[in-house]
């Protein structure tokens, strides 16, 4: 084969290869917009009346996770099965946020951290690589993280709401989950940045605790929440 | 529950040394064997493994990069030294080591996706293709193909002792193995780039030694791939076009150099060629300097 014979075919590999990035960014686009009105959704429970009608938010959202479906069904026809790294890029951010997505409706509804499981279970992919389009294991993490921002936000606004128990429950649970990321050895990488910042979440929540501790808000809460459960 | 446990975590964590040692424990314990305690040591442990792989394969990609270089350095003794076929054959020896190691690269990626380890393994890759495609064209003047280079790189099982090393136990003794490397075309495209600046290389060595031919051949050659790489232009990814700046570099050092022997060549005699050429590659240099 001539030199030139050579570099034609490779130049039809690399186009051929473009292209499937340019599908795999057209779907992607519309998985973003998803997303976006998930997070939409969502968000509405920081608002001081969102409190009461969070399981209908609830409900919305898991409504929503069902288009998320259907796109990321046709995400995994993009592309050979097999090079689900090569194109990892393209969906790791919106992966990630959908993560964190899927996460907090589960935190809201049942107050437990979604297992990995489950994640896959709702959005429709697969939990291990060896069959097909699967979540990575970072990308889960980093989800579980940004989960933990927002909660330490939640606990502000639901105490400006009147709602003095949750943050005694946020605390246990991001408490719950720092003593876990602990266990991890982080590399140096975009996941370890991340984690950086869940000291500060954990420092918010505490800091919400404190204050109610010292006006005797939370003993009410304690028992009233111990009594919930 | 749940509230007792988080006063329980936040005590620990602001005061470490409050007195209440006994109930921190408690609380820690009941903390160890929670479900979300239990799901963070499965991740430890596959985060780990995945991090290991990968240092065990940036590892092996360091060693062949080493030995691929050394290889190429060995191959440039063929412009001066009079025993060229002894050379090749020692080339041959030295990059079935590097194969060996690449094998291994192979047993680690076995049943994974290649892709996600890439990172780890690009460089090492790339200095073999520069390796293995200089050989080739010094043995046939003519560029090798990816396919070629991946045939090379199909292992079969052999009965040495490394292996059973390297190979987790029970799929080994089952049936005999195949293991298999593919170069992908950008790490095959990017070692061909770095191959010219070797060729470039050969090219002013020779002029060196009163070898008027080869310096024609490789210049032809080099054009040829550098309208390969025009051809590809901007289509492959941003490294590639980074390359074909330095590629241009070298292509016109090599015309230059076959200017040089055309214009002067018939008017000085031989043996002073070489002292010609120096100073002429040396203004070269200067002008690369500036640019």
């Amino acid at each position: 084969m001539s030199v030139s014979e050579m570099f034609i075919t490779l130049q039809g590999v690399l186009t051929a290869d473009q292209d499937i990035r340019e599908e795999i960014r057209k779907v992607v686009q519309t998985l973003e917009q998803t997303a976006r009105e998930i997070l939409t959704v969502l968000q509405g429970v920081h608002q001081g009346s969102g409190f009461q009608d969070i399981p209908k938010k609830c409900q919305k959202a898991r409504e929503h996770f069902a288009t998320v479906r259907t796109q990321l069904a046709s995400l995994k026809v993009k592309f050979p099965v097999d090079q689900y790294y090569r194109f990892h890029e393209h969906w790791r951010f919106v992966l990630q946020r959908l993560v964190f997505l899927a996460a907090f409706v589960v935190y809201l509804e049942t107050e437990n951290l979604v297992t990995r499981e489950a994640v896959t279970e709702i959005l429709g992919i697969e939990a291990e690589r060896e069959r097909g389009f699967h979540l990575d294991i970072e990308d889960y993490l980093s989800g579980v993280l940004t989960l933990a921002s927002e909660l330490s936000r939640l606990a502000v606004n639901s105490v400006t709401a009147g709602d003095y128990s949750r943050p005694l429950r946020i605390s246990a649970f991001i408490n719950e989950l720092d003593s876990g990321f602990r266990l991890l050895n982080l590399k140096n990488d975009s996941l370890r940045k991340r984690y950086d910042g869940l000291k500060y979440d954990v420092k918010k929540i505490e800091e919400v605790v404190y204050d109610l501790s010292i006006r005797g808000l939370n003993k009410e809460a304690t028992t009233g929440a111990g009594g919930e459960k | 529950m749940s509230g007792k446990e988080g006063t329980g975590g936040f005590r620990k964590r602001k005061h470490d040394n409050f007195p209440h040692g006994n109930r921190r424990e408690e609380n820690d314990n009941c903390n160890s064997s929670s479900a979300v305690i239990l799901s963070f040591k499965s991740f430890q442990l596959e985060l780990d493994t995945k991090h290991d792989k990968y240092e065990r394969l940036v590892k092996l990609s360091r060693d062949i990069t080493i030995e691929s270089k050394r290889t190429i350095f060995f191959l440039h003794r063929i412009t001066s030294a009079p025993n060229g076929e002894e050379i090749l054959m020692e080339s041959e020896t030295k990059l079935d080591f590097v194969r060996q190691k690449i094998k291994q690269v192979a047993q680690e990626l076995m049943g994974e996706d290649m892709y996600q380890f890439h990172r780890a393994i690009s460089p090492g890759l790339q200095e073999y293709v520069e390796a293995v495609s200089f050989q080739y064209f010094i043995k046939t003047r003519s560029l090798i193909s990816i396919e070629e280079i991946n045939k090379q790189l199909i292992f079969a099982e052999d009965n040495k002792e490394e292996e059973t090393k390297v190979l987790s136990s029970d799929s080994h003794n089952k049936q005999p193995h195949i293991w298999s490397l593919k170069v992908t075309p950008v790490d095959y495209l990017l070692g061909v780039a770095d191959l010219t600046g070797e060729l470039m290389r050969m090219c002013i060595n020779s002029v060196g030694n009163g070898d008027i031919d080869t310096p024609f051949e490789l210049s032809q050659f080099l054009r040829q791939i550098y309208d390969g790489f025009s051809y590809i232009g901007n289509t492959g990814p941003y490294e590639v076009s980074k390359k074909l700046y330095t590629l241009k570099q070298s292509l016109a050092k090599v015309e230059n150099a076959c200017y040089t022997l055309k214009v002067r060549g018939s008017e000085i005699p031989k043996h002073m060629l070489a002292d010609v050429f120096s100073t002429k590659t040396e203004i070269i240099d200067q002008e690369d300097g500036l640019s």
